[in-house]
């Protein structure tokens, strides 16, 4: 399983470089999305898979866990990643579509005016 | 933990945020988010100055989120360095703020200039004070979406263009540290960075752990405008309003640069790693291909914005030397760095209201009609320089000793020249703004709104600043010594935040 994951980790950084180094701004954003989507499912996989019991104390008992259980944390950190990078990308969108309506174009290499 | 510890660790972020919530409330009354403004950015340099004493006076101030234990909470940690930056952060918001209220036009105020200004500094403060890694990203995408928005508030053709590289090669790196986190947390199971300091001392021979160093290196490198990662800083800081950017270039590199004595000093002790030989060249690139950007330009604002990767470069140089000395001068860079670099561009703000433009062609006489300013401007751009007695030559010759004392002579003389080439930079503002004759059909001057006291008031303040740490060197170096002592010896770090054991 993790096997898989992390080709499919691999294939989204992959998939998010390529897109990032278009020239379509539109293509750009989609390639941010990927490549926040691959950080998480990074922790995801990286974290470690467990196949075992959630990590949940039962009601009235005041042991700590014992035995293999799931790490929350994990999820915890990719829940905080997703919810920030929802919000970097609302602002990204807008800003593509504000920069589409100033510069008419669809083309970082229309937009090499602060470059030089 | 007692409440006093709790409360000044927690004040430079809790101010901000609180002054960000009110000016947001008040949002139909410039006035009143005008007064909050410097309000809040007063008491928050009150807040960091009470900080900075009592860590001086009694070490490392550890704050515990929520009562929970060391390593399983989140932690506020200020150590030396932490409460140094913390101040610096409030000298430069308080500068800027009384800047804003005389530059910040009435259309920037109703976009939401003032909330965005205190958000930011809670972001920048919070990066400062975390002991936790993942919370350090968390302040990392604060401070961003702040500054994200800082720099295209007015939503010029300029400002677009810059923004979508700033904001594409910053979330870049976000992404960077963010996978770094992942794959660290997947090694060690834990986030605090002083249990991150025990555990990776267990897998010093896995190969993964330079990977993560490494990625670190990226990221915070692209946050600090390190070469090669700095193309993203001069395409974008010349954009926004002048106390934006004076802002983004006294502060947001900063934050990489911290980030990276922090972790190299802590986490991934630098040593005699392959690291440290990366770092140290590229400081010597950074420093090399910053001034000589610098020398190309003709624009006042990007001629500061290539002089900020230059200096990056000396700050990195004190990093990757890793001695003693070394640190000191890289710590005493950074106080020196800031002050003058945020002056700087406060100037160039104060000459394009006089004459109506940033670019030198267009610029001249400014010696005749106002001498004041000449001399406002040539203490920060000689300390810039490195000319003594100002700050800039005490950071310059404690680092370059350093790189003596290490027998780095290549980085020793690249240091040296890219101190002569700042000259020439500045020597070239000089003579184009302050000598030159005012050109033929120059631009017209900005429109007046206000006087321009409040600007010359605050940058006459920044500029004695920068008079005061050269010719009051020995104390800033005793605090830099200090700093560095801290920062070296990583058991006091780790035994503060995770008690005794």
């Amino acid at each position: 399983m993790s096997t898989l994951l992390a080709t499919a980790v691999g294939v989204l950084y992959a998939t998010a470089i390529y897109l990032i180094l278009r020239r379509s701004i539109v293509k750009l954003v989609i390639g941010l999305v990927l490549l926040s989507n691959a950080a998480n499912l990074l922790i995801f996989t990286s974290s470690g898979l467990t196949r075992y019991a959630p990590p949940l104390i039962p009601e009235g008992s005041d042991t700590v866990l014992n035995g293999i259980v799931a790490d929350p944390l994990a999820q915890a950190l990719i829940l905080t990643a997703i919810v920030i990078g929802f919000g970097v990308l609302a602002f990204a969108v807008v800003l593509i579509h504000r920069a589409y309506e100033v510069v008419k174009a669809d083309d970082m290499d229309q937009m090499k005016d602060t470059d030089t | 933990m007692n409440s006093a510890v709790a409360l000044q660790t927690t004040l430079p972020i809790l101010i901000p945020l609180i002054s960000g919530a009110l000016s947001l409330v008040l949002w139909r009354s410039r006035q009143l988010q005008r007064g909050i403004s410097v309000l809040g950015t007063g008491a928050l340099m009150i807040a960091s100055v009470w900080l900075l004493l009592s860590v001086y006076a009694d070490g490392i101030q550890v704050m515990y989120a929520g009562n929970w234990p060391a390593p399983f909470g989140i932690v506020l940690v200020a150590d030396l360095l932490s409460s140094i930056m913390v101040m610096l952060t409030g000298i430069t918001g308080l500068a800027t703020a009384v800047y804003s209220l005389a530059t910040i036009s009435k259309k920037h105020e109703h976009y939401g200039y003032y909330p965005l200004m205190h958000l930011l500094l809670a972001g920048v403060n919070g990066a400062f004070l975390t002991g936790d890694i993942f919370n350090l990203y968390v302040w990392f995408e604060v401070m961003l979406v702040a500054s994200f928005a800082l720099l295209i508030l007015g939503g010029e053709r300029a400002q677009m263009e810059g923004a979508i590289k700033y904001v594409t090669l910053n979330l870049v790196s976000s992404a960077i540290f963010l996978s770094a986190i992942g794959l660290l947390y997947g090694l060690t199971g834990t986030l605090n960075m002083a249990d991150l300091a025990v555990k990776l001392a267990d897998h010093q021979d896995n190969p993964m752990v330079q990977v993560i160093a490494m990625l670190f290196l990226m990221a915070f490198g692209i946050k600090a405008g390190a070469f090669p990662l700095f193309f993203w800083l001069p395409a974008s800081y010349h954009t926004p309003r002048v106390a934006v950017s004076s802002l983004f270039a006294g502060l947001l590199t900063k934050v990489g640069v911290y980030a990276l004595f922090r972790v190299f000093t802590l986490i991934f002790p630098l040593g005699d790693s392959l690291t440290r030989d990366l770092l140290l060249g590229m400081a010597g690139a950074t420093m090399l291909v910053g001034v000589l950007g610098a020398a190309a330009q003709f624009e006042f604002r990007r001629i500061l914005s290539f002089h900020i990767i230059s200096q990056i470069g000396y700050m990195l140089m004190g990093l990757a030397l890793y001695t003693p000395l070394a640190i000191i001068g890289g710590v005493f860079y950074i106080i020196h760095h800031i002050i003058v670099k945020s002056n700087l561009f406060l100037i160039s703000g104060l000459i394009y209201r006089l004459q109506g433009s940033y670019d030198l062609k267009q610029l001249g006489g400014v010696w005749r009609s106002h001498p004041m300013i000449g001399v406002l401007f040539l203490i920060p751009a000689l300390s810039l320089a490195g000319l003594p007695p100002l700050s800039g030559f005490f950071g310059k010759f404690i680092v370059i000793k350093a790189g003596v004392e290490a027998q780095q002579w290549w980085l020793v003389g690249v240091a040296l020249l890219v101190g002569l080439l700042t000259l020439y930079s500045m020597t070239k503002i000089w003579a184009e703004v302050f000598w030159k004759e005012l050109p033929e059909g120059a631009a017209a001057p900005a429109q007046q709104r206000g006087g321009t006291s409040l600007m010359v008031i605050t940058i006459v303040a920044l500029s004695t600043m920068t008079v005061l740490i050269g010719v009051a060197a020995e104390p800033v170096y005793k605090l830099a010594e200090h700093t560095a002592s801290q920062l070296l010896d990583s058991q006091a770090y780790i035994q503060s935040v995770l008690g005794v054991n």
